[in-house]
């Protein structure tokens, strides 16, 4: 075990993964940098969040491909090339250009396998930040996971920790499906305890990181740390809750959900994004229809509002679901209990 | 070209004001009052203004993530964009945009824009309005040599040749795509690449303005004539990284105080201007104190701006929300 940010564990998978598997490439926009720069660094970025660093200098300009500012053609050369065989890991650098390259997501890379008799296989890994935190405002901020959740075809994975992210990371490289990998900016420089060498987490298990019996709590990503200080203060009060962090959204650990509702009866549901057909929305549907017997008390949603992320700090934290906001609505659940 | 002194006093005042604003905002920047990501334009001062100079007020521009430049030189207010890049209430864009997405529709200006190469195909439609109007206004785009390379602005260059639209493509090459060097990023050349399209391009020294105010004033000439779209490619440079904080392991040590030395755009103006007799360096001077002062005057008020709050998060998300 050692301690490292979300950014470096990121990192040791990717450089782990390409020392194992000569047929991982890495391809994206600074994932080096420097190229044509007139200080003669040909790795002058390493990625704008540093996830890419030292991949260049160690495995070549063959294997980690500096693009031109090109987002449908990144995803269309990590969808080629996976068609031919290799497992490229793409950079989008901000979700929000998904916008610009959503035809290669989500009507190729998506649909070659099932199209194609199930003769294809599109193992790319497609990394992007997200989220607010660093008031980058409406174009660099969003948390748009469920959006790609919704396409079939596509796995997507929403990392809170660095143990997760390096142990999601290798799996996705590893996973023949196209997985979309979500990396919320606000967490890539959070440290944590990371197992050494070989450490794969299977996509669709959920990680149960409190255990409690009167609210089940189910959160992903930076709502993740966020819950968890509502629900270790509330626990101080003698109120205990599950937390639940879903790691993945496609596939979705629902039979964990479903357990640890049975348990408590209540649900709250955090999540970043907004709330029409959101994670939150999704978590609430499943338990009307398969844990309603169960349901004590309405199940809460915390979510960001229905409007874009706005700039201003002071906007950005409201805007954002705050521990606070997580406790109120623990506490809504628990009235009348 | 022939431009009277009140015009070259106008250009030189909007040159000094985008650099005092950005240079303003690259001492204020770390003192950890602004948020977000700003990306500055000092450098690149004579590209803007050389083709706002040349624009009427019916007529509409586009910018790019680094706008500061183009929404100051289409005459978009210093204080209403400082207020907004302080992310306040009173802000030009109510303290929700920030730096990048600057925008006064008033002033025909479409906005600053966060995803690169996402304003073109949208300031096409605008010269889809401006046909329409059939008074001769035009569109024009401002797109980074970054930028040129997304295929949005293939397909905005193309739209415009086929529908023969008032639209002036302006090609701003500083150098650097980002952290890459564009010569890395860009296959054959912008300009064969362009005129491939089918459009004329005029190549301009993007540190002089009177070399761009006349690119420019061909390009607009040729869209307000109805002869369809061209483009201007300006070569230029930006002294800063490409947002406040890059550390610019990607750039020769000396590269930007090389530049500043021996090319900077407003000691071109400058030396041209006196150097005509038009004005002396004193005139010149009044108008930077007069600026200094502009700039002073906008930061304070903006440190103390108001807050916005719930009801601005909350309201124009539509028309009626």
């Amino acid at each position: 075990m050692a301690v490292l940010t979300m950014r470096d564990a990121l990192n040791q998978a990717l450089h782990e993964e390409m020392e194992r598997d000569p047929s991982v490439i890495v391809m994206g926009e600074d994932v080096a940098g420097g190229s044509g720069g007139t200080s003669g660094n040909i790795e002058a970025a390493g990625g704008i969040f540093g996830v890419t660093k030292g991949l260049k200098t160690k495995y070549g300009a063959d294997r980690v491909i500096d693009t031109p500012i090109s987002e449908s053609a990144i995803v269309g050369l990590a969808n080629g090339s996976a068609l031919a065989g290799m497992r490229p890991v793409a950079e989008l650098m901000f979700a929000d250009f998904v916008g610009v390259s959503l035809d290669q997501i989500f009507n190729q890379m998506a649909k070659f396998r099932y199209m194609f008799g199930g003769k294809a296989k599109t193992p790319v890994v497609l990394r992007m930040s997200m989220g607010a935190g660093m008031n980058a405002a409406a174009q660099h901020s969003q948390t748009i996971y469920p959006m790609l959740t919704a396409v079939p075809g596509l796995k997507v994975v929403v990392p809170s920790n660095p143990a997760d992210a390096k142990g999601l990371m290798k799996q996705a490289i590893r996973d023949d499906d196209p997985v979309v990998f979500f990396e919320h900016k606000a967490l890539y420089s959070k440290k944590g305890e990371v197992p050494d060498g070989e450490y794969l987490i299977p996509f669709g298990e959920a990680d149960l990181v409190r255990e409690g019996s009167d609210v089940t709590v189910v959160a992903l990503a930076r709502m993740v740390p966020f819950a968890m200080k509502a629900v270790d203060k509330l626990a101080e009060e003698g109120i205990t809750c599950d937390l639940i962090d879903l790691r993945t959204t496609s596939p979705l650990d629902e039979e964990t959900v479903l357990e640890s509702l049975s348990m408590t009866g209540r649900l709250v549901v955090v999540d970043e994004s907004n709330p029409m057909c959101s994670i939150a929305s999704e978590i609430a549907g499943i338990a009307a229809s398969k844990g309603f017997a169960s349901l004590r008390a309405p199940v809460e949603k915390v979510t960001a509002p229905h409007t874009p992320v706005p700039f201003a700090r002071e906007l950005e934290r409201m805007y954002v679901p705050s521990p606070g906001d997580i406790e109120a609505a623990i506490r809504r659940v628990m009235e009348g209990a | 070209m022939q431009q009277s002194p009140d015009q070259i006093r106008q250009a030189y005042r909007q040159m000094r004001l985008i650099r005092e604003f950005e240079e303003r905002l690259h001492v204020e920047n770390p003192k950890g009052e602004i948020a977000g990501f700003t990306h500055l334009y000092s450098g690149q001062e004579a590209i803007a203004v050389g083709v706002c100079e040349n624009l009427r007020d019916s007529d509409f521009i586009i910018s790019t993530h680094r706008g500061h430049g183009h929404c100051l030189a289409r005459g978009c207010d210093p204080k209403g964009m400082m207020h907004e890049i302080y992310g306040r209430a009173d802000g030009l864009g109510k303290g929700r945009g920030g730096s990048m997405h600057i925008a006064d529709l008033d002033k025909g200006m479409l906005g600053a824009n966060g995803i690169v190469g996402g304003g073109q195909p949208i300031a096409v439609g605008a010269a889809v309005a401006c046909k329409a109007r059939g008074d001769g206004s035009v569109s024009v785009s401002f797109t980074g040599d970054g930028a040129s390379n997304q295929g949005t602005v293939f397909e905005a260059m193309n739209m415009a040749v086929v529908l023969k639209l008032p639209k002036v493509f302006v090609l701003e090459n500083n150098g650097y795509s980002e952290h890459t060097g564009a010569s890395y990023g860009i296959g054959g050349d912008l300009k064969t690449r362009t005129e491939a399209f089918g459009m004329p391009v005029w190549e301009a020294d993007g540190f002089d303005y009177f070399s761009v105010y006349e690119a420019a004033g061909k390009a607009i000439e040729h869209a307000r004539a109805g002869n369809g779209p061209s483009a201007i490619l300006a070569t230029a440079t930006r002294y800063f990284g490409h947002f406040e904080g890059d550390p610019q392991n990607y750039r020769a040590k000396d590269e930007v105080k090389n530049f500043r030395e021996t090319k900077d755009a407003l000691m071109t103006i400058r030396d041209k201007v006196t150097g005509a007799g038009i004005f002396t360096a004193e005139e010149l001077d009044a108008i930077d104190d007069e600026v200094l002062k502009l700039i002073d005057a906008s930061v304070d008020s903006a440190r103390n701006g108001p807050t916005p709050g719930r009801d601005i998060m909350m309201s124009d998300v539509y028309i009626d929300y």
